[in-house]
């Protein structure tokens, strides 16, 4: 009587064990099914678009012969956006970071701030694109230019800035401060010498994420009206002779890397879809270079700290 | 051994006559002050958005729906703003939005759910210091690139074993489309279930439970506000998501909640819009806001949502 119970009760023990392990093996399957579809995708782009792969790919102007076609015009453009979004959005960010962190009183202002930027974090990516519609392209009348993308990105990617900056601020511990007002340093003067340095890779990191998703955003900059056939480049910013510094290109027309990978995709032939492939493959590995250097940073960042 | 006398040099360094001393203070507060003021303006730039956001999309939402009734745009069936004949009726749009959404969740959420809790009760910590920053990079992968993917690769994958597959389709769109949700599902979900104190835990293994008993019955449970909210963000990503759908199913209006069918999503529409020469001011151009207003509304709703069941799993423990 009392073994079969044994018996009866090491074998419910055994079938819990084995639903244990069937779980461990199907939690690893789904896991395997995102490593899984994102091999496919790198794979299937670095095939398709590898014979594109080669230099005269990055000097050349979109063309109406796929072999001719290439991403200058795209990836000049990506780089002017994305100085103009890098200028707008860090000092903003941190400046906003750093009031909510360090200045703001607790009271419905900061409340409503604080609600607003989580929000602002959720909304879609294409209503920023009606946003700078409306009032970049329109109302300020900026046009379909440079400086409006570059402003409509940096608004996008503010929360993600904003919150990595703040995240940073929070980790410095209060003695730091302290030890700051013990020695007469005002509230700026222990921003300045203290705070700002010790955030700093942190800062850093946000910055670089930020910089990622905004470099991989397409809806907001189509809706803008961004053209998407580009056989020119924008004004140099710097000239051999005075002034020197032109920001005539602020004004220009231009096209980015994700609109010409979406140009090409949406071709029906062949060849362009190979071109479509090549230059997301070089979108992707500028994305994932960036987001890996912020994961990198953050986990040195992690084992270093020792206040 | 004695100090040096202060006398020798502190005299001369502190000739601050009182007035100067406090004027010093002043300008010392006043800039103070000045910076207090240039960072909070910072801030405030978050609140300008929201309200430039609101401001442009109910301005151009209203000029809109003086000349279309507010009825037929919710209830008439056809979407054809740009023909003679126009009729504006969202719902078509929607039914895109809808399926393709139904589609990517029917995914993206048993998909991340469960990764979730392998991540957080079976994964060997080694293994979870691993899959984490790879989920992590699989988010921030451009979602144009996911539009490519699902376009080139998806749907003739899907066409080899369903051969009547029109080449765009919600399908392909949607699998995709869940594809890129899984990492915010699984992130969030993960990190409602790591908040979950051990003494639950240790009291449940203490009972004789399994990790698996222990994962559904008592952790998920504790959890589940925090899971919701990672839900609700799914749910607000697939409504908002646009190049992957623009891409993939075609921007034929078209109402319909078979996903084997192309349609356009609000979020498609747009783009196509956008992507044409329309007129500043024409009512093809306030179509874009109207649409946009509608997204806006229901991501809205979704994150307040979202938001308080997640400031509620966080005040539990």
């Amino acid at each position: 009587m009392q073994t079969r119970d044994l018996a009866a009760i090491r074998k419910l023990i055994a079938a819990h064990k084995r639903w244990d392990a069937v779980f461990g093996v199907f939690g690893l399957l789904c896991l395997m099914v995102g490593v899984l579809a994102f091999a496919s995708l790198f794979a299937d782009m670095a095939i398709r678009g590898f014979d594109r792969l080669e230099w005269s790919f990055f000097t050349s102007f979109p063309s109406r012969r796929a072999a001719d076609a290439g991403i200058l015009s795209a990836w000049v453009g990506s780089t002017l956006v994305m100085a103009v979004t890098a200028f707008v959005a860090v000092p903003l960010g941190v400046a906003a970071g750093v009031y909510l962190e360090e200045y703001a009183p607790r009271n419905w202002m900061t409340d409503i701030i604080e609600i607003n930027i989580t929000n602002l974090a959720g909304v879609p990516s294409i209503v920023y694109g009606l946003l700078a519609l409306g009032l970049f392209v329109y109302q300020f009348g900026l046009g379909q230019s440079i400086l409006s993308a570059g402003l409509t990105l940096a608004l996008l990617i503010l929360p993600v800035v904003i919150v990595a900056t703040r995240e940073a601020i929070r980790s410095i511990p209060q003695h730091i401060r302290e030890g700051s007002y013990a020695l007469g340093a005002t509230q700026w003067q222990t921003v300045r010498y203290h705070i700002l340095p010790y955030s700093l890779a942190g800062i850093l990191t946000g910055m670089i994420i930020g910089m990622a998703r905004a470099i991989g955003e397409t809806a907001p900059i189509i809706t803008i009206g961004a053209l998407t056939f580009i056989a020119f480049l924008p004004p140099a910013p710097v000239s051999a002779e005075p002034p020197y510094l032109s920001f005539e290109w602020l004004m220009s027309p231009f096209t980015v890397m994700p609109i010409q990978v979406f140009n090409w995709t949406s071709r029906p032939e062949a060849a362009f879809q190979s071109n479509a492939a090549a230059a997301g493959f070089v979108l992707v590995f500028m994305t994932l270079a960036m987001n890996g250097l912020a994961i990198w940073l953050r986990y040195r960042l992690r084992k270093n700290i020792k206040w | 051994m004695s100090v040096p006398a202060p006398s020798a040099t502190l005299p001369a360094m502190i000739p601050v006559t009182p007035g100067a001393r406090s004027a010093a203070r002043r300008a010392r507060i006043i800039r103070e002050r000045i910076i207090e003021s240039v960072l909070f303006l910072a801030a405030l730039v978050s609140v300008f958005t929201t309200v430039g956001i609101v401001y442009i999309l109910v301005k151009e939402s209203v000029v809109f729906f003086q000349q279309v009734s507010i009825v037929d745009f919710l209830t008439d069936t056809q979407w054809t703003p740009l023909f003679d004949d126009a009729h504006f009726g969202i719902m078509v749009l929607l039914s895109g939005t809808i399926t393709s959404s139904l589609v990517a969740l029917s995914i993206a959420i048993p998909l991340g759910t469960v990764i979730a809790i392998y991540l957080s009760e079976f994964a060997p910590f080694k293994l979870r210091e691993v899959a984490k920053p790879f989920l992590e990079l699989l988010g921030g992968v451009p979602t144009i690139v996911y539009g490519y993917f699902a376009l080139l690769f998806v749907t003739p994958l899907l066409q080899y074993f369903y051969p009547e597959l029109p080449g765009f389709n919600l399908l392909s769109a949607g699998i995709v489309m869940g594809i890129m949700i899984v990492p915010y599902v699984s992130s969030i979900s993960e990190d409602a279930m790591r908040a979950v104190p051990m003494s639950l835990r240790e009291g449940s293994y203490a009972m004789g439970a399994t990790r698996y008993q222990t994962a559904t019955r008592v952790v998920v449970p504790a959890a589940v506000s925090g899971i919701a909210a990672a839900y609700i963000l799914g749910i607000s990503r697939a409504v908002g998501e646009t190049m992957i759908l623009a891409v993939a199913a075609g921007m034929q209006p078209n109402l319909t909640f078979n996903p084997l069918e192309p349609a356009a999503t609000i979020t498609a529409y747009i783009v196509q819009v956008a992507l044409g020469d329309l007129p500043h001011g024409s009512v093809g151009y306030q179509t874009i806001f109207a649409a946009g207003l509608t997204l806006m509304l229901f991501t809205l709703a979704c994150n307040i949502v979202g938001h308080a069941m997640r400031k509620r799993f966080r005040e539990a423990y």
